[in-house]
């Protein structure tokens, strides 16, 4: 569905966002295209919240515009678009099909309630007190009601953190189903294989800065041009120290190189196990990490 | 428009359901009440008082002692200032003091109830008192029991609490929690919010309280001498106010203790000086100007007015006026300091 001749649904030039002692937000500029997943990928703090707060229209910026198929937000643009923070709480002793049905009427233009149970798997706990729900089936609530307005344009906060593999494997089902129905999805995520899986497009921000911008693919091949290979720990003294530099990383120790081939012989030629080797292509963790460094972020 | 009034029923319809499925404060809501009047019924069903309550007109500048009537310095008498005989009679005739005297004219005047022991034990004081000999005027009235005049005292301080931390307590939950962040997401404005957390606590208040007074009604055949519509008018105005004064203190705060302690620094006094246990006859004067600034004073008075005098609307202009004034403000300055998230 990507288009990239048609113009931007969103457009975000020069945004800058200051709180009274922190700069959040420091002049980020993006377009997102109609029918893409846009990811707004960056360590905690690096501004990621802030940003799709402002693109929700729900943050004044401190200076800077967001416009929506050409024109600024204004009021209407709360019942076009369709937003899952990423922790919302609900309503206590309401069951799931009762806020799905309060939070439709408060919208002009509704999607029929069977559609979102169907789209979204709610047929099993309808009935069910929100409350008493597990994380996937209160995630997938949550994305029911950030759709009752049948919007064109979804931001997705985090919606997968402090979910099992299990349940996140669900909602990115969930998601694909969305924008194969050719809805625009801007998307927020510390999970890098969820960002390269659902992502058409990324901007990875950090310090209220964007520090790489474009399709995933393409991002690993403009910055790598190597492949990581993984040698137990254990086995790390085999590694011939000419051509080949090891860097420890808790149990394993990772070798980048260009020339994989040479380097499987090089090792093999040292002793080391072919059975616990492994090869990987790079991928946006390893991306994100080599942007934005491994210092802890709080 | 149509839009507008559907979100409002919406956001009414689902508070109305948390609060009804809430089964346990529901049940403390509807119980808690009635055991009060029935417990306070009990603990006041003995003998009165032992104090007696004279209610003295007297010019201005004059202090209420015995040099201004030698009755005036009798030991274990309550004497209180009151302005005109419109004003105090009725309270002669309802037994709630026991006899009224008049300094102020030429010969001293004064009222007893002739149905009153405790009036005709001080018309014996009066007359062994000395000074200037007064004119007796006779009247008559039923005597209120306490429990009749202290019903409507507690189930008004029980509706207090029901919508100022109601309405309080949810509110700052909501923003504490993030829903109030998620629902300002969404096209419903403020004031529609506002309005249907006040339409639904009001209305589940007034179910609540009127199956708490009917019980009360039935158990402790409470007098009740006006109209029930002009009750129901009178209560709908007081909670109302009631609420909108919650609405304030909930527009901003994001913490429960905070706003339990403030919810508490409003509720307490207004337990005190708005005249729940106890009349405020003979109160000091600022005390009474602070309780007439307080949406409680002016639901209690029209209430016992109705019930225990009969009055009707008409006669409750003032009251009416200040609750309606207080709602207005309140809600106001509720909607305008209201924000949806903590800053």
């Amino acid at each position: 569905m990507t288009n990239s001749a048609a113009p931007p649904l969103l457009e975000v030039r020069d945004l800058v966002k200051h709180f009274k002692q922190v700069q959040a937000v420091n002049g980020l500029s993006f377009d997102v295209r109609p029918g893409i997943c846009f990811g707004l990928l960056g360590p905690n703090g690096a501004g990621k919240s802030t940003t799709i707060e402002i693109c929700e229209g729900l943050l004044a910026p401190t200076s800077g515009t967001v416009r929506y198929k050409g024109e600024p937000l204004g009021p209407k643009y709360r019942e076009r678009v369709g937003i899952q923070f990423q922790s919302t709480a609900l309503q206590d002793h309401l069951t799931v099909i009762e806020n799905l049905r309060f939070f439709s009427a408060l919208y002009p233009v509704r999607r029929p309630i069977e559609e979102l149970i169907a789209l979204c798997r709610l047929e099993e706990f309808l009935d069910r007190d929100s409350k008493k729900l597990s994380g996937g089936q209160r995630q997938r609530l949550l994305l029911a009601i950030a759709l009752v307005n049948d919007p064109e344009l979804l931001f997705l906060d985090e919606p997968t953190t402090g979910l099992d593999p299990q349940a996140r494997r669900n909602f990115w089902d969930l998601v694909t189903d969305i924008k194969a129905a050719g809805r625009t999805i801007v998307l927020t995520t510390h999970y890098m294989e969820e960002a390269y899986l659902l992502c058409d497009e990324v901007v990875i921000v950090d310090h209220g800065r964007i520090i790489a911008q474009g399709v995933p693919s393409q991002l690993l091949a403009e910055h790598f041009n190597d492949s990581m290979l993984e040698v137990p720990a254990a086995e790390a003294h085999k590694i011939p120290a000419t051509g080949l530099t090891g860097i420890a990383k808790g149990e394993t120790v990772e070798i980048q190189t260009a020339d994989v081939n040479g380097a499987v012989a090089a090792l093999l030629a040292g002793g080391v196990s072919l059975a616990q080797l492994r090869i990987r292509p790079r991928t946006l963790e390893d991306l994100f990490i080599e942007l934005t460094g491994r210092g802890l972020r709080e | 428009m149509k839009a507008m009034f559907r979100r409002i029923a919406a956001a009414t319809w689902a508070r109305s359901l948390e609060f009804v499925r809430d089964r346990s404060s529901l049940g403390w809501n509807l119980v808690f009440p009635i055991l009060m009047v029935a417990g306070l019924a009990f603990v006041f069903s003995g003998p009165g008082q032992p104090l007696f309550k004279v209610a003295v007109i007297a010019p201005a500048e004059a202090t209420l002692d015995a040099s201004l009537h030698p009755f005036l310095g009798t030991p274990q008498v309550q004497f209180y200032r009151e302005d005109d005989v419109a004003t105090a009679l009725p309270k002669v005739q309802r037994h709630r003091i026991d006899l009224l005297v008049d300094v102020s004219t030429q010969p001293p005047r004064y009222w007893v109830n002739e149905q009153s022991p405790k009036g005709q034990l001080l018309e014996r004081l009066i007359a062994g008192s000395g000074g200037p000999g007064f004119t007796r005027v006779a009247t008559t009235g039923k005597e209120i029991r306490y429990v009749d005049w202290v019903a409507p005292g507690v189930l008004g301080m029980n509706m207090m609490f029901a919508c100022l931390f109601g309405i309080g307590y949810v509110i700052v939950r909501y923003r504490k929690n993030g829903y109030l962040k998620r629902l300002n997401a969404t096209p419903l404005r403020a004031f529609e919010f506002l309005l249907a957390q006040l339409l639904s606590r009001l209305t589940l208040i007034l179910i609540v309280n009127v199956l708490v007074f009917s019980a009360c009604r039935m158990l402790l055949d409470l007098r009740m001498e006006g109209s029930y519509l002009d009750l129901l008018v009178v209560v709908t105005l007081g909670a109302f106010s009631m609420i909108a004064m919650g609405l304030v203190v909930s527009a901003r705060l994001a913490s429960e203790e905070l706003a339990g302690g403030i919810l508490n620094v409003i509720s307490t006094p207004m337990m005190v000086v708005c005249g729940v246990f106890f009349s405020m006859d003979g109160a000091p004067r600022a005390l009474k100007i602070a309780a007439d600034c307080l949406p409680l004073t002016h639901l209690l008075s029209a209430a016992r007015a109705i019930m225990l005098d009969g009055a009707g609307l008409s006669q409750l202009a003032y009251p009416i006026a200040a609750l309606t004034a207080m709602s207005v403000v309140y809600l106001a300055l509720g909607a305008a300091l209201f924000k949806w998230r903590q800053d």
